[in-house]
């Protein structure tokens, strides 16, 4: 087994004290939402989790494409990784936004575009996981999963302009207004700071996640390899 | 495969003549749906377990929901979507375990045709079948609540939403007959994907039954037509790599 590179043991030790200065700044520096009060701190991590998990998500579709062109199997581990830590953020931020909706909407959950979009999103990327589940040969499940991932990633955006049929209550804090939003509020300088600085340390731990997820998919491959070698 | 294919190219099957090659190419299509009709109208296994469960979905949702005359004015367009839905997943699941079990989707992959051309044919039986049992569900429905549902806006969005529907069914079926799970799991790998289509397909259904002008359900036509093209034209291309053995 190779050594774990130091680079990565850096960027652990990196993204632990990243996470815990973006909660320092989110929950102490920050100024408190003169409307929602506290419960408004949920919004630097939410977006955070969020902006990683859709750039993994796209990023998906990305490497669905360079599988099925090139066929090799590093691919397909790079794939597994990027969704498996993208779901476990968007999971993140579906909870984070539940629980600042209860106080702000009065509701754990409403069926908006966003949320539904967000929704229907995970459930596509589970379902990926369960066809990967049932598939023994390598390659057909890296072939299979990049097909898979790839419909999931074109079907997302239709289904996100589908649920605009319906009005949506989501609040756009990020460049434009929704009218209809609820809940909606300017950021202040102290805000923008943890907010700004959320995204990064989220990209950073991200990235740090993916890398040793990549790490594992690969002693994932080894251990198969050696079971089929030591069957024969 | 590959070897044989190539040997195909040489010899002058796989012409670059394109006249030609699209003549083989629908000749190819209908033979499929051909074979499909015809094995289908000697056993009616498929389309008559649809429609079964079609009509038991709907005795269900009629209790389930209390299809008074109140509530079926605005539920009707869900509930005949999530009949052709269910029924749907059945449908496509036997048509390409059918292909599976027996080793009849090698022989297809054996023969010397373009493999878009099979997930054409597929496509195009599948979405037959599912116009027939929506074409005896319909009037059926009709009788059953004293409601008119032959209308042409109707049948049209009908139309565009089953061939969303069986477009991306039958390029998932083909996959899930080909997993462990089978048959469990096309229905979790399909729903999530034709959210979208079943949503603007039961908005315009229920747009028209409310007898809104074209215009204003232009918006959910469009997304199925916009769904359809894009959902056709990507298992077109990825049809490929999920039959290659």
């Amino acid at each position: 087994m190779n050594q774990k590179p130091l680079a990565l043991k850096i960027l652990d030790l990196v993204s632990m004290l990243l996470l815990l200065a973006a909660a320092y700044l989110a929950i102490v520096v920050a100024p408190t939402e003169k409307v929602m009060g506290d419960v408004q701190r949920v919004f630097y991590f939410h977006v955070g989790t969020a902006w990683v998990a859709l750039i993994g998500f796209v990023f998906t579709a990305v490497l669905s494409v360079i599988y099925l062109i090139t066929k090799n199997l590093k691919w397909d581990r790079i794939q597994v990784a990027a969704v498996e830590v993208s779901v476990v953020f968007f999971l993140i931020t579906i909870i984070l936004g539940s629980i600042w909706a209860r106080p702000a909407w009065n509701t754990w959950w409403t069926w908006d575009p966003r949320l539904t979009t967000a929704a229907i999103a995970e459930l596509i990327y589970i379902a990926y996981f369960m066809l990967r589940q049932g598939i023994d040969d390598p390659d057909k499940r890296a072939r299979f999963g990049a097909v898979y991932a790839l419909i999931g990633g074109l079907s997302a955006p239709i289904t996100f302009f589908a649920i605009r049929l319906f009005r949506t209550i989501h609040p756009v804090v990020i460049a434009g207004a929704n009218a209809e939003a609820e809940g909606n509020f300017s950021m202040s300088g102290d805000m923008l700071t943890a907010f700004f600085f959320a995204l990064f340390a989220f990209t950073i731990i991200f990235i740090d996640l993916f890398w040793n997820r990549i790490r594992l998919g690969e002693y994932q491959n080894e251990v198969e390899e050696r079971k089929l070698k030591a069957a024969y | 495969m590959d070897d044989r294919r190539r040997a195909a190219d040489q010899s002058g099957q796989w012409s670059n003549d394109h006249g030609q090659n699209a003549g083989g190419f629908f000749k190819a299509i209908g033979a499929i749906v051909w074979k499909d009709l015809r094995a289908e109208f000697r056993s009616w296994e498929l389309i008559s377990a649809m429609l079964v469960f079609s009509l038991l979905v709907i005795l269900i949702f009629n209790f389930a929901l209390e299809l008074d005359i109140k509530t079926r004015q605005s539920v009707t367009a869900g509930v005949l979507w999530a009949t052709f839905a269910f029924a749907g997943t059945l449908g496509l699941n036997r048509s390409m375990a059918l292909e599976k079990d027996r080793g009849c989707l090698d022989g297809l992959l054996l023969a010397p045709v373009d493999r878009s051309a099979i997930y054409f044919g597929k496509f195009f039986s599948n979405l037959a079948f599912m116009l027939i049992v929506e074409a005896i569900v319909l009037p059926v429905y009709s009788v059953l609540y004293n409601t008119n549902l032959f209308q042409p806006g109707l049948l049209l969005v009908i139309l565009l939403g089953s061939v969303g529907y069986t477009s991306i069914g039958t390029l998932l079926a083909t996959m899930s007959v080909q997993t462990r799970a089978r048959d469990i799991l096309l229905p979790i790998l399909l729903f999530p994907v034709v959210f979208a289509v079943l949503l603007a397909a039961v908005r315009a259904s229920g747009g028209i039954l409310d007898n809104l002008t074209i215009a204003d359900i232009a918006f959910p036509i469009n997304l199925l037509i916009t769904y359809d093209v894009i959902f056709i034209a990507a298992s077109f291309m990825l049809f490929d790599s999920i039959v290659e053995e």
